[in-house]
């Protein structure tokens, strides 16, 4: 990181601001970029707040159309299912506060479980000398180049002959114990903390669980928060392996609820008001993130590309 | 002294043993276990029938898969180049004018959503009939378009919202990347009298080749198994316009309850993706860096 120059002496280097033409289109560039990412959300929840009986007329009014919160209500059920239909929905539920208490189960034992057990395999890899370790971590980190969709059907059979289909455990497992990453970025962390304090634990007669809970732990915290949000959004924002062993409606989770909302809507066109309402609900969490813990998760991010 | 040894690695092994597990359950085994179902016709219902190499003779002479096979390449191809140089223009642009905090939370956040979400708002706003981009389109004078409807624009509006998802994060990707670079370097080039578009080309690019080699090829791998978007907008079409491979396999292996001839698909994108991987690490010459 010594090279590293401050942004300021990058950006004084080329020259004092002044107004040019060249300075005047990256303006208007990065304005764009910004009204092209936010305004996709602003239409969502705009939709999401418009009458459903009304989104036909004026499709393009930037603000909601007949304003109302039926649509939150509805998806929240906090509405019979008779006034849902009056109120435009399709009759087909949105579960979401379940969908929601399934994503949280589903990605906090995923997060707190792959953390944990791939910084207890990170610490001997990074720190203890054993027999057949280079062997090891080199099967490990080819496990990083295996695409997910080799494993997908094998991985479905299992669970499937376990009986796992639509559980917790099923829905949980592949990710619980370690994924390749999360093993190789750890240890690539663990591998440049000072030998000092391990070694001074030692002569004081501390065992390497010891040393691995009062001294690593400790000395990792950033690491372990940047793999723990990468984590985090890795799960929340899974698709595939809970729409095939997850798909029955008390272990859905948001992602899948939201697909099979979509897709089980009756008529040609589906509620979209509804399906807004899901859609901007699901959105929280990740706005949530940026909003209060922002900065860390920017950074996070960026140096989970640079190891 | 050896004694000590073996009781170290007897400790380690203990360290290991739960992401061990792991490992050996969900990512080894069911890696080969993949090609030995690939050797059979299984519906899971009554036994594996080993069947040898008949999938494969099978998906060789399959129009549908070769058909996949193409899209999903094109679609890679819309995808990749498009959002790297949007996500590199993103980066300078941050580095040397807008390196807020805030302007980078912004730009993440479609990688935060999850991709059936981005399939979902952009399905929504892409209505044919009441979606805002046609909406907007008539006012100015534009007719309306079908995009996911029809067969030529589909595939390459699913790119588009692809390409939304990642600009932002690949930009702060690179953003990254140039804050890595030493300054020392632009003032020696800028002495030597290098304008700002040598200097891009000759100090920037060559210096970002780790960052753009991570980018580009976890991009290429990603987008090699496009799934989510699909899942919930088109669904493999209109006709087979964006059946790509891993939809493909979908269908097969969890629809038709084909896993032998599904399983045999992804042995199959398995190679490929690893010969694409290595032609792109010998392109980016990864491992050796320009810095040192």
């Amino acid at each position: 990181m010594a090279d590293t120059t401050s942004v300021e002496s990058r950006q004084a280097l080329h020259g004092p601001s002044s107004i040019t033409a060249g300075r005047v289109v990256v303006w208007i560039i990065l304005f764009l970029v910004i009204a092209v990412t936010l305004f996709p959300v602003w239409w969502v929840i705009r939709t999401a707040l418009s009458s459903s009986n009304l989104i036909f007329v004026n499709p393009t009014k930037l603000l909601p159309t007949g304003a109302t919160f039926q649509n939150f209500e509805r998806v929240l059920g906090l509405m019979s299912a008779n006034q849902a239909i009056a109120a435009g929905g399709s009759g087909e539920t949105f579960n979401f506060l379940i969908a929601l208490r399934n994503s949280v189960v589903v990605t906090g034992f995923i997060v707190l479980g792959q953390v944990f057990f791939s910084a207890l395999a990170a610490y001997a890899f990074a720190r203890i000398r054993f027999w057949g370790r280079e062997t090891l971590f080199f099967i490990y980190v080819t496990g990083l180049m295996v695409p997910g969709v080799v494993t997908l059907i094998p991985n479905f059979v299992l669970i499937h002959s376990l009986g796992w289909l639509n559980t917790f455990p099923g829905l949980i497992a592949p990710f619980f114990l370690m994924t390749p990453f999360a093993v190789f970025f750890l240890r690539q962390f663990m591998i440049g903390l000072p030998a000092e304090l391990e070694e001074a634990a030692i002569l004081d007669g501390a065992g390497r669980f010891t040393i691995f809970a009062r001294v690593i732990l400790p000395l990792s915290q950033t690491a372990l928060l940047t793999l723990a949000i990468v984590v985090f959004f890795q799960a929340w924002n899974n698709f595939l392996w809970p729409f095939l062993v997850g798909r029955s409606e008390d272990v859905r989770v948001l992602t899948a609820a939201l697909a099979i909302f979509q897709t089980q809507t009756p008529q040609g066109q589906p509620d979209w008001t509804g399906l807004m309402a899901g859609t901007a609900l699901s959105m929280v969490p990740s706005i949530l993130f940026l909003v209060f813990a922002g900065r860390r998760v920017v950074e996070s991010l960026q140096f989970s590309g640079l190891k | 002294m050896k004694l000590q040894g073996n009781r170290e690695t007897a400790t380690a092994w203990l360290f290991i043993l739960a992401s061990l597990v792991g490992f050996v359950v969900f990512y080894a085994i069911p890696a080969i276990r993949n090609i030995a179902i690939s050797f059979t016709q299984w519906n899971m219902l009554s036994p594996a029938k080993p069947v040898a190499f008949k999938n494969y003779a099978e998906l060789f002479g399959d129009p549908i898969f070769w058909h996949a096979f193409k899209i999903t390449v094109f679609y890679v191809l819309y995808n990749i180049p498009l959002q790297t140089v949007i996500a590199l223009l993103l980066a300078v642009i941050m580095d040397r004018f807008a390196s807020s905090m805030a302007v980078r939370g912004i730009l993440i956040l479609p990688y935060l959503l999850p991709p059936v979400v981005v399939g979902l708002i952009w399905l929504w706003m892409l209505n044919p009939l009441l979606g805002i981009v046609n909406g907007v389109l008539k006012n100015v004078g534009i007719p309306a378009q079908p995009f996911l409807g029809s067969v030529a624009q589909a595939l390459p509006t699913i790119a588009g919202m692809n390409i939304w998802e990642y600009m932002g994060f690949n930009g702060i990707l690179f953003y990254a990347g140039l804050q890595t670079i030493p300054t020392s370097l632009y003032e020696a080039a800028q002495l030597d009298g290098a304008g700002e578009w040598r200097m891009f080309w000759r100090v920037t690019l060559p210096l970002l080749r780790p960052v753009t080699a991570f980018v580009v090829i976890t991009s290429v791998i990603g987008s090699f198994q496009v799934f989510d978007t699909i899942a919930v907008t088109t669904t493999g079409g209109p006709v087979n316009a964006t059946r790509v491979l891993v939809w493909y396999i979908f269908e097969e292996a969890f629809r038709q309850f084909k896993m032998g001839y599904g399983a045999a698909m992804a042995t199959v994108l398995f190679v490929v993706l690893g010969i694409i991987a290595l032609i792109q690490f010998r392109l980016f010459r990864t491992g050796a860096s320009d810095l040192a």
